[in-house]
């Protein structure tokens, strides 16, 4: 309400914003802090063989269960893996998983979203149809029903996801194609003369992506969640790989004695979690300002 | 006789990251019992913000920094918030302007109506629906005992007013601030709401103040005017005399540019440039850079609200050629 | 009368999608590469038992032959024949269900707790130091593993400090309550980051509203103002955003029951999956969207009992 009067008020309001969007990314404080972590994350997975003190996979029965010292930065586990390296060894794989994960369902799920919000018609329903098959299904009701007759392993996990995660895609994409259709310059594009499919395509996709990028990021999140989750059941990764889903669920055993065991993977999804979730956040700040 | 409200030097102030903002400065009034005022003014004079520094219900940007509101002698600006409660309902009512937002739209209308009475009068579930419907029949609204569970969205633009005016007296205020009661309204609609309100605030010696942009409706209900701008009141006075010999050139150029007075002559004449920037007003008299009557000093000297007579004043010094002008070029009545 | 017909459309709608659902559930099996029948069992397949699936199953008929018969046996009720534990796949379910109901109430009721009074304290102030601090709560909240929540919970409050039992169900109402609490808790710190957003961002788009001002300016007490005004108001879209995430919700007790060994169909679905117990597995993918598109309706349903701008009729 304040607003309203001053603005009405106030013959000369000084307008700032265009100069202002190129510098605001220095100043978007969860893009930086988001680029930042996630940033270390994968340089630490990258560079994981560099950083591992020992192999993630050598076992050394002598120094079991031994916690934090100078040797084992975070202890070792019950058969004398070293914590540290398969922390770190674990980044790799749940991330790259996770990376990878987000882009099929991402894919299908524009493509669809795209061709249903486009055309609309018999494909719309046909395709919203599916949409509401999936979202019957508890989300890891479904994935993990699909890995059991898959077979675990990365491939199954793969497939699990895009067959349940395109649905979140498909109904952005296709929701904003629907407003999309009616605006303005949609519309004198097409009495211009330019096929609406044209404008579309150069214009409206361009924009659209945007959201579904944003959304990608909060995806990744959910997909990593997934996949240790799917670990911690024993239904992921293959032992003896490291990740963090089957480091979680092998100390959870050693509870009330080796906690740090369980803990330590855990603090680390939920640090990746972070990071990508401030990326995300800050990223849809910086696209949404003069867009619409 | 003390008045029934005395608003003493109110000043309202918003900070936000440009700065401090006065957007009530200096505003001072009194209402007598049983009298109705108007509050004129363009959008973003400030009227607004008063009745809700008033009320005690300013947004959390936005407080007073100086003065004092006087209902019966007390001060609602110190008055703690307990008691502010207490007071609001019985004693001090508002009628907002847009009554589709003002009412809550989840809630049955009778039970809105019962709150206030429920609240203050202790009365139980049955005594505030009887109270509910006798109020809507008060206010015109046909076949309560049906409508009373309606809710706001079934109800047409008018006879939601007439559910925030049934709202507004459920306690028997001794004063009803009107924030523009009309103005979201049909125009075959407006005139019906001014009648009921002021006909029943006749009935019940209930004080008005009632804050609007449009002239001729002053004319009708109130028997004094203020008239505001940009946060201060530039004059104040009776009705027809601040309207038939305006001592203000804002006031003449208001009257001038109303279309309802203004009929009689060929056009309308607009008041020329745009209302200051509050972060940055004009020095001395805070019309001056739109005034035709505009001299030097009146960019340098402090404008206070003088008495012209005993009951007008005016913040202008050159008062007597607003007054001269408007001879010369009358408005219509 | 009205609350029927909205009931009576929705069932309407759900036609194709219980087709859909059928379809997938039935296709599951179909996914396994090689000899189905012989997959599921694994290491359990006999001749004799991979010819006993392949008849329970049609596997012999062609495709369409074989979902007619399923269907036919889903409309009776018949979810199958667990190989594991040679009772009906209903049996066991029906027999588990409780728990996992009990796990869903319990944590939508503690996460309601957990929300309204967080939300509150970031909507007093918009941007203030305590809004900050809620808002936060998303941020880290998204991405915590369910799971090692829980694992970290009963690290804390069950063998440090004993206040709770590791696992279990616990027997009559008490123990169930104080068994499932942290359980409950899980589901509900992993429900919670969202529901709390979108409190919050209704609450204050509420706080700002003229009614809000209507029912300060009669003078009603706050505490009366922020329940059956602004409260009352702001639950609304959060309904709508509780209904979307139900899904989620509802998969993520199949997890929490592992970890806490709670009786309850979702570690029955897990179980069977390491006893290759197909039937089972397939049945309770059912009896999940079930669930989840009844409890769809009735969030629709509360949606439209909270909101009279809704028609029911349309």
């Amino acid at each position: 309400m304040t607003d309203v009067i001053v603005a009405s008020a106030g013959a000369a309001v000084p307008v700032e914003r265009p100069a202002q969007r190129r510098a605001t990314w220095y100043r978007n404080a969860p893009l930086i802090a988001g680029m930042t972590i996630t940033g270390l994350l994968i340089l630490v997975a990258v560079f994981a063989p560099l950083i591992a003190p020992y192999d993630p996979n050598k076992q050394n029965l002598a120094v079991s269960l031994v916690g934090p010292s100078a040797q084992h930065l975070l202890g070792t586990d019950q058969l004398g893996r070293d914590t540290f390296s398969r922390l770190v060894f674990g980044a790799r794989v749940d991330l790259r998983v996770g990376f990878i994960a987000v882009l099929f369902p991402f894919v299908l799920g524009t493509f669809l979203g795209s061709i249903a919000g486009y055309f609309g018609g018999w494909i719309d329903i046909i395709v919203m149809r599916l949409v509401d098959t999936v979202v019957a299904f508890p989300f890891y009701v479904l994935v993990i029903a699909l890995v059991f007759v898959l077979g675990t392993g990365e491939r199954s996990i793969y497939i699990a996801i895009t067959i349940v995660g395109w649905v979140s895609y498909a109904r952005i994409i296709r929701g904003e194609i629907l407003v999309a259709k009616q605006l303005d310059y949609v519309l004198a594009a097409q009495s211009g003369g330019l096929s609406s499919r044209r404008v579309i395509m150069r214009h409206v996709l361009p924009n659209v992506i945007t959201q579904a990028i944003v959304y990608a990021m909060s995806d990744i999140v959910q997909d990593i969640l997934a996949i240790v989750t799917l670990s911690y059941l024993g239904l992921g990764i293959a032992p003896p790989t490291a990740d963090w889903g089957s480091m979680i669920a092998a100390g959870q055993d050693f509870l009330t004695t080796h906690w740090q065991l369980s803990t330590i993977p855990g603090l680390a999804v939920v640090l990746t979690g972070l990071g990508l979730s401030l990326l995300g956040d800050g990223l849809a700040d910086l696209l949404r300002p003069g867009q619409r | 006789m003390t008045a029934l409200l005395e608003v003493e030097d109110l000043q309202v102030e918003i900070r936000n990251r440009r700065g401090a903002v006065h957007v009530v400065e200096n505003v001072s009034f009194s209402v007598e019992s049983g009298r109705a005022m108007g509050l004129v003014g363009e959008s973003g004079s400030g009227k607004s913000m008063t009745l809700r520094a008033m009320m005690g219900l300013l947004p959390t940007e936005a407080h007073i920094s100086e003065g004092r509101v006087l209902l019966n002698g007390e001060d609602l600006v110190t008055a703690p918030r307990r008691r502010l409660q207490q007071l609001r309902g019985p004693q001090i009512a508002m009628v907002f302007q847009e009554p589709m937002s003002a009412l809550n739209p989840v809630m049955r209308v009778g039970e809105q109506i019962a709150e206030g009475p429920r609240v203050h009068l202790g009365l139980s579930r049955s005594q505030g629906a009887d109270k509910a419907l006798e109020l809507m029949r008060r206010v015109g609204i046909p076949d309560p005992e049906r409508r009373a569970f309606d809710y706001p969205h079934q109800f047409s633009g008018g006879m939601r007013q007439r559910v925030m005016i049934a709202i507004a007296l459920s306690c028997e205020p001794r004063l009803i601030l009107c924030d523009e009661p009309t103005t979201a309204l049909d125009v075959t609609i407006q005139d019906q709401i001014l009648r009921l309100l002021t006909g029943l605030c006749a009935d019940t010696g209930t004080s008005l103040v009632f804050v609007t942009h449009d002239l001729p409706v002053v004319a009708e209900v109130c028997q004094t005017v203020a008239v505001m701008y940009a946060g201060r009141i530039l004059e104040s006075g009776g009705v027809t005399e601040v309207f038939r010999q305006p001592r203000h050139p804002y006031t003449l150029g208001l009257l001038r540019s109303a279309p309802d007075f203004a009929e009689t002559r060929e056009g309308l004449i607009p008041i020329p440039g745009a209302p200051p920037d509050p972060y940055a007003p004009p020095s001395g008299c805070v019309f001056h850079p739109r005034c035709a009557f505009a001299t030097a000093d009146c960019a340098t000297q402090p404008m206070p609200l003088r008495q012209v007579t005993a009951t007008r004043t005016t913040a202008c010094i050159h008062d007597d050629r607003a007054l001269e002008s408007q001879k010369l070029l009358p408005v219509a009545q | 009368m009205n609350q029927l017909s909205l009931i009576g459309r929705r069932l309407l709608q759900l036609i194709p999608v219980a087709f859909g659902v059928t379809l997938v559930a039935f296709l599951l099996i179909h996914l396994i590469p090689g000899n189905p029948a012989r997959t599921v069992l694994g290491i359990h397949a006999t001749p004799a038992k991979v010819a006993a699936l392949d008849k329970e199953y049609g596997l012999d008929k062609s495709l369409p032959a074989q979902y007619l018969l399923f269907l036919n046996r889903l409309v009776h009720g018949n979810l199958g024949e667990s190989l594991f534990y040679g009772v009906s796949a209903r049996t066991l379910i029906i027999d588990r269900l409780p728990a996992t109901l009990w796990l869903l109430v319990y944590a939508t009721v503690i996460v309601i707790f957990m929300s309204v009074p967080l939300a509150m304290l970031a909507a007093s102030k918009k941007n203030g130091v305590r809004d900050h601090a809620v808002r936060t709560i998303p941020l880290v909240g998204l991405g915590l593993p369910p799971f090692w929540v829980g694992i970290i919970l009963v690290e804390v409050f069950a063998l440090k400090i004993h206040l709770f039992p590791v696992d279990g169900y616990g027997s009559g109402v008490a123990g169930h309550l104080r068994y499932m609490f942290l359980p409950a808790l899980t589901v509900a710190i992993g429900m919670a980051p969202v529901i709390i957003r979108s409190l919050r961002a209704s609450m204050l788009d509420v706080l700002g509203a003229d009614f809000v001002s209507t029912a300060r300016s009669k003078g009603v007490p706050e505490s009366r103002v922020f329940v059956r005004h602004v409260l009352r108001n702001a639950i609304i879209p959060t309904v709508t955003v509780l209904g979307i995430n139900i899904g989620f919700l509802i998969g993520n007790t199949v997890i929490i029951e592992q970890v806490f060994a709670l009786p309850g169909i979702g570690g029955l679905m897990i179980q069977s999956i390491f006893n290759r117990d197909f039937p089972v597995v397939q049945g309770v993918t059912i009896v999940f969207a079930i669930l989840v598109v009844l409890v769809n309706l009735i969030v629709d349903l509360t949606y439209a009992r909270l909101d009279p701008r809704v028609s029911l009729t349309r």
